[in-house]
Order: structure tokens, then sequence, then C-alpha cells
């Protein structure tokens, strides 16, 4: 801990970096994200089994920007972001520092695209275990059980667009589900209409997604949105060998395409 | 009772498939009427959301139908439109949409009775499914615009 807030400290101290966003103790023993911008209060950043959450999600926020040079407390997710913004032009090279919390109490210090892509690896990218049995376990249902699955989820959905607001990844200034010119979205709270919302998400994310699980998190009602970005997940990096957020200048799996593509359920 | 008469709703890029359903017109080649052509500039313009609407509107099956690869007007369209395809088929599999009820094909201008022929399996396909009814009882009956569910 105390190799962060040294380093925390040097940054904001020599003017590296003007905010250094990290985790800090919240209420009720939990983590929230800090924003430290005064050297002297750096040892009030905490780093441990709590903080799982991705903090890059404020990389791009304009009052965030507005400050300066961040500095981020990160994990493999954080990276993966990052190279994933990087690649759709969100984040340019030197905008942003990353910290590394080591498990051996030190910390290492990232500062460019070249070093992100070298701390992360393709085996980050692949679905864990428990998240392959856990989509093979729902696509072994029946149909007709699938769909009432879904449905049942999705009918507790408040709408409160928590997923989007936690999303590194879902940036757009306007959002399909603002937009009432056509009403893409239904504005009623059915499950039909949060379904539509979801898989809107889940489609704009397809490819994109690095699958840090910050949606389903963020669910205030547990609805298990992860899955649905890690079954697209699944299918594009098994067709088309792609994954999100490996490299700072990758194309998009979605805007490009090979003759070769998987064609055998068009007649 | 009636036969249940599927509704079919085909997206159909306006260079290859409208122009192939145009000649299965004037080839004078009969066909099943259940299919209402909706024309769009390619197969690229077709966002998923459109798919999703028209079951929700009353289709029980959707046909999308575009250039086959190499013919695009616009050289890739159908490329880029493909691989969303496959993408999306895997998803609304995932969540419990009857992906029997949506049907992909390329279908050029000189394919008449291709499109015939596509038209007529789909509607035989969806007619033995039945109403798509399960995906519009998802909306409560008061909160259907415009009254009941066509």
């Amino acid at each position: 801990m105390s190799a962060l807030h040294d380093t925390a400290r040097q940054l904001l101290e020599s003017g590296t970096a003007a905010v250094v966003i990290g985790y800090g103790e919240g209420t009720a023993g939990s983590a929230r994200p800090l924003f430290v911008r005064d050297a002297a209060r750096a040892g009030e950043l905490v780093f441990d089994e709590r903080c799982v959450h991705n903090l890059s999600v404020y990389l791009l926020k304009p009052e965030v920007k507005a400050l300066g040079k961040a500095a981020i407390v990160g994990q493999p997710a954080t990276l993966r972001s990052i190279l994933q913004l990087a690649s759709e032009q969100q984040v340019k090279e030197g905008d942003v520092i990353v910290l590394l919390p080591e498990t051996e109490g030190g910390v290492r210090q990232i500062g460019s695209f070249a070093e992100i892509e070298e701390a992360v690896s393709e085996a980050d990218a692949q679905l864990s275990p428990e998240e392959k049995a856990c989509l093979d376990e729902i696509a072994a249902l029946p149909r007709v059980d699938r769909w009432r699955f879904w449905q049942q989820e999705f009918t507790r959905c408040l709408k409160c667009y928590a997923c989007r607001a936690a999303c590194p990844l879902c940036y757009c200034a306007q959002c399909i589900v603002e937009v009432n010119q056509p009403q893409w979205i239904p504005v009623p709270p059915h499950p039909l209409g949060n379904m539509d919302w979801h898989l809107v998400r889940a489609m704009h994310l397809a490819g994109r997604c690095i699958g840090c699980g910050e949606c389903a998190r963020a669910c205030p009602v547990d609805i298990p949105l992860n899955l649905l970005n890690q079954v697209i997940e699944e299918e594009i990096s098994g067709q088309f060998g792609a994954h999100a957020g490996l490299s700072a200048s990758a194309s998009y799996a979605l805007s490009t395409f090979t003759t070769g593509d998987k064609d055998t359920f068009i007649r | 009772m009636a036969e249940f008469e599927p509704k079919i709703t085909a997206f159909v890029c306006t260079w290859c498939t409208y122009a192939g359903a145009d000649l299965t017109g004037t080839s004078r080649i009969k066909y099943a009427s259940n299919v209402r052509v909706l024309r769009v500039p390619c197969t690229g313009r077709i966002d998923f959301m459109y798919i999703l609407q028209a079951f929700a509107q009353g289709a029980d099956g959707v046909i999308v139908s575009g250039c086959h690869p190499a013919d695009c007007h616009y050289t890739s369209g159908n490329l880029h439109a493909r691989r969303r395809w496959v993408v999306l088929r895997r998803l609304l599999d995932f969540v419990g949409v009857d992906t029997r009820r949506i049907h992909f094909a390329w279908v050029s201008a000189a394919e008449g009775a291709k499109w015939a022929d596509l038209v007529n399996s789909v509607v035989s396909t969806v007619r033995e499914l039945g109403p798509y009814d399960e995906y519009r009882q998802a909306i409560p009956a008061h909160l259907i615009p415009g009254g009941t569910a066509a």
C-alpha cells in the first residue's frame, strides 16, 4: 500500500499527473472511486480485494478530462479498456498513466500503449472456465426455457442505465435509448422493451466489450448482463478470431470482414 | 377457424433482391402473398433493431435478403452485414428468440424463381410454427400502442 501512496504522491508533486484515480474507503466497508488531486491526500488510497471496479470509465468524462493528465489505479481489465478506447481514438498516447499494484507490494507504472500491450495477454481476453460453464448451462436449456429465463431477468430491469454508466466503452454522446425519432427502445417498462435495451447495448458492444463485468456488477437488480456480452465475445473470437482490448491499433471485428466468413445459415 | 396466415416481413436490398422480386412478378411466377417487402439501400443498412421491431409489431417471420457476396452495389455492404448476422443470430438464440423465424438469403436480380421459392418455404415453415405471440406477450396489453396486438 505504501508503494502506491508514494507513487501517487510523487506523480502529483512533480506535476506528472494532475489527478490520481484510485480506490478509497467507502461506506459500510466498501471501496469507492477516489480522485486524489492533492499530494497530501495520497495516503487515502487503498487497494485490496474489494477494489474490483473498472475505473477507466472515468477517463472520458469531461469533468475528469478537465482536471488534466490522469494516473489510474488499474488491473488487467483497466489495461484492456484503455487499449480498446485507444483503438477507438478515445484516448491518446500519453493521456494516461496506469498504476498497477503488484502482489509483492510494489507498484508498476505504465505510460505508453506499447507497454500496456505487453502487459496484457490473450489469456486475459479468454472467458474463464466458470464463465464458459455458465454460458453452456444456459445454452443447453430448451429454447422456450431460455426465453422464460431471460424474460424473468428483464422483467426486473428498472431502466436505470447503471449498466451504461458503469461501462468504459459506452461513451456515445447521444445514446440510442435517448433517441425518440424514431423511438427505438420502448419507453414503458415491459420485458420486451427492457430486452430491446439490453440487446441493443450488447450489439453495440459486440467486438468491443472487454469483459470487465462492470455492467452486471453495477446492476441494482442483479441481471447477469455480462452473459450477453460474453456470448458475443465467444462467437466473435470463435468465428473471426478477434479479441477486443489487446491492441491500441486493432480494427473493430464488425467493421471488417473476410470472404470466408460463416455463411451456412444463409440460403 | 380459418387457417393461420403468417405475416412475413422481408427486408431486401434495392439492387438485387428487390429487383429479383420484381422479376418474379414480371415472370408471372405465383408465390405466397404473406410477405410484406421493405426496400432498403443495402443489407448493410439493416439495423438488427428492424428485425426486433418487426416481431414486436406483428410479424411472425422475417426475411433478410440482398446481393450475393461479391455482387454488392457498394462492394462490401453485404459482407459487413453477414458478420453482424452471425453475431446477432447467436445472441438472439441465447436469449431464447425463435431463430427459426428469421431467414437470411442471397437473391440476385436474376433469381426471380429463387425469391418465390424462398418466400414459399419461409411461409410454410412459419405457418407450422404458428403465430409468434410468445414474443408480443412480453408486452402487457395495456402498454401496446394503439390497442391490441396485431
